[in-house]
């Protein structure tokens, strides 16, 4: 992606964003941004600064948020043995009431942040999905409630299995 | 340079060794309870869903030089008969008057129904990164239509016998630079390659447990493997010549494998890791 | 080319329980391939879902999302019968959509 493209992607509205793609020929992207739109929601750029960050704090930070908290109405579910870092399962629920995101670190990943839900009016602040570890690490659920950011942490071991059965 | 390589080599040798150990240490419990858990997790999102939704595509959709779907193809139970087809292969087939699994039958429908030469149809059957394979996907989709139904090979033509004890016999040869064989890892109870348990493959139960959930989502390739596949990656581990996919041993050693398993219901493909 | 995503829609409750299977190698750009070059990066980036023309669901990834990414949430408002919609992009601008009536 050239700088002109991510600036213009960066300042301007949903609509824009399309009519760029289109003129780029990208139709892929503008497939996505009209898909966007039809939902309500204007084509938010990926926000690479949050993907580089290395630690939990420096996530809260890139995501717009002053340091987070520790909170136990945050519940990471997760296997305390992953037989394989490649696919670690794994749901977080947080009971923080306005939970507006969910995001899910890997602390020992070369960048910390796996993903991050923004989680709609009338979604449940629930999400599962599966990511990737390195190696055994602690794992942490970064949640933005009410404007403020809460984290809770949960270890989970690596170990390196046989050949699959 | 000579040094190095016999250096290596002896690493490899003590390494294996070492590596089949017996599952008798103390304290392993919980970390075997915490895979146990781990397995069950993976279990609830089977990406080789994914496989299956595409070889079902693909089964229906006509393909190569002949235009034709796989519709009309003969798995064991009659012309576009999917279900249940899975659980009674290997078996013989007079059309070609040998004994198949279901990915050397699938190569002959591909070159009977498709007019795919079996050079073709064979090229590329190990998917990778940026690699889907059609014959994973139909390995999958076939499969996954015979879950939960008993493994039920037959041994009743005389072909079909001749390939079980072939493959009995490559099951406890042993060869190569390492005198290895299937034996040797899957001949006795408890054994396993670090926290892998290696079914005693010459045991009803173990059998069942092992064959029953091939193919599989495999996590750590993220992708679908066949049956052929599992065979071929035992040989490379055992440093045996490659086993050439769809090949009269690969059905027989397979022969052997499913007939110990019958009984055994199917749940493929499965997840593993 | 990208292949459909496997997506269940139903009822629990009063509530829609979404599970998406997704193919996608999700290449972090850190692995190497068999001849030791190094395999670019290419990832999914984002995901939204909707339903009734109202985002319902809105994530962005990074690489480290295992590959064939699997996915879970809830969301309240749905009915039988009624679409979810599902579409993702990734890194290289290749993107997809899928709809899945709710059971």
């Amino acid at each position: 992606m050239n700088k002109t493209r991510r600036a213009v992607l960066q300042s301007s509205s949903g609509f824009s964003v399309m009519a760029l793609a289109a003129a780029n020929g990208l139709f892929t992207s503008n497939a996505f941004a009209q898909a966007a739109a039809a939902a309500g929601k204007p084509v938010a750029e990926w926000n690479k600064a949050a993907f580089d960050t290395k630690s939990l704090q420096a996530t809260a930070t890139a995501l717009g948020g002053g340091t987070a908290v520790e909170s136990r109405d945050i519940i990471i579910s997760a296997p305390d043995i992953a037989e394989d870092g490649r696919v670690v399962p794994l749901n977080v629920t947080s009971k923080l009431a306005k939970t507006e995101a969910i995001a899910i670190l890997v602390e020992k990943n070369p960048n910390a942040l796996a993903a991050n839900f923004a989680i709609p009016e009338g979604t449940e602040p629930f999400v599962k999905t599966a990511v990737k570890m390195g190696q055994s690490s602690n794992i942490h659920a970064l949640v933005k409630a009410d404007g403020k950011y809460y984290f809770a942490t949960r270890e989970v071991k690596v170990t390196l299995g046989g050949c699959g059965g | 340079m000579i040094k190095r390589i016999v250096t290596s080599v002896l690493v490899t040798v003590l390494f294996s060794t070492a590596s089949i150990a017996q599952n008798n240490n103390q304290g392993g419990d919980s970390t075997i309870a915490g895979i146990e858990k781990y397995r069950q997790a993976l279990a609830d999102a089977n990406p080789a869903e994914l496989w299956e939704a595409r070889g079902e595509e693909m089964w229906k959709q006509p393909a190569g030089p002949k235009n034709a779907s796989f519709e009309k193809c003969d798995l064991g139970l009659g012309a576009g008969v999917v279900k249940g087809v899975y659980a009674i292969l290997p078996k013989y087939f007079a059309d070609t008057d040998k004994v198949q699994d279901l990915e050397s039958r699938l190569v002959t429908c591909m070159g009977e129904l498709q007019g795919i030469a079996a050079a073709d149809a064979t090229k590329v059957v190990f998917g990778s990164s940026g690699v889907k394979t059609d014959m994973e996907a139909l390995v999958a989709y076939v499969a996954g239509e015979s879950r939960n139904l008993p493994i039920k090979v037959s041994l009743a033509h005389p072909k079909e016998k001749m390939a079980y004890e072939v493959g009995k016999k490559m099951f406890f040869y042993r060869g190569g630079t390492h005198d290895f064989g299937c034996v040797t890892c899957h001949g006795a109870d408890n054994s396993r390659i670090r926290l892998q348990d290696l079914p005693n493959l010459s045991k009803k139960e173990p059998a069942q447990r092992a064959y029953s959930t091939w193919p599989a989502y495999r996590v750590s390739q993220g992708e679908v493997r066949s049956f052929q596949w599992r065979l071929f990656d035992c040989f490379r581990q055992q440093r045996f010549p490659q086993l050439a996919f769809g090949s009269e041993g690969s059905v027989a050693l397979t022969m052997f494998l499913a007939y110990n398993a019958n009984g055994g219901a199917l749940n493929a493909p499965a997840i593993k890791r | 080319m990208a292949y459909p995503m496997k997506i269940r829609a139903s009822m629990m409750g009063d509530k829609v329980v979404v599970k998406a299977l997704i193919t996608h190698d999700m290449e972090t750009g850190l692995a190497k391939d068999s001849s030791g070059k190094t395999i670019p990066a290419w990832f999914i980036q984002q995901l939204i879902g909707s339903h009734n023309g109202k985002t319902i669901f809105n994530a962005q990834f990074g690489p480290s999302v295992s590959k064939n990414p699997s996915l879970e949430f809830r969301f309240s408002g749905g009915k039988v019968g009624e679409k979810v919609k599902l579409t993702w992009i990734d890194n290289k601008g290749e993107t997809r959509s899928d709809e899945k009536e709710i059971a």
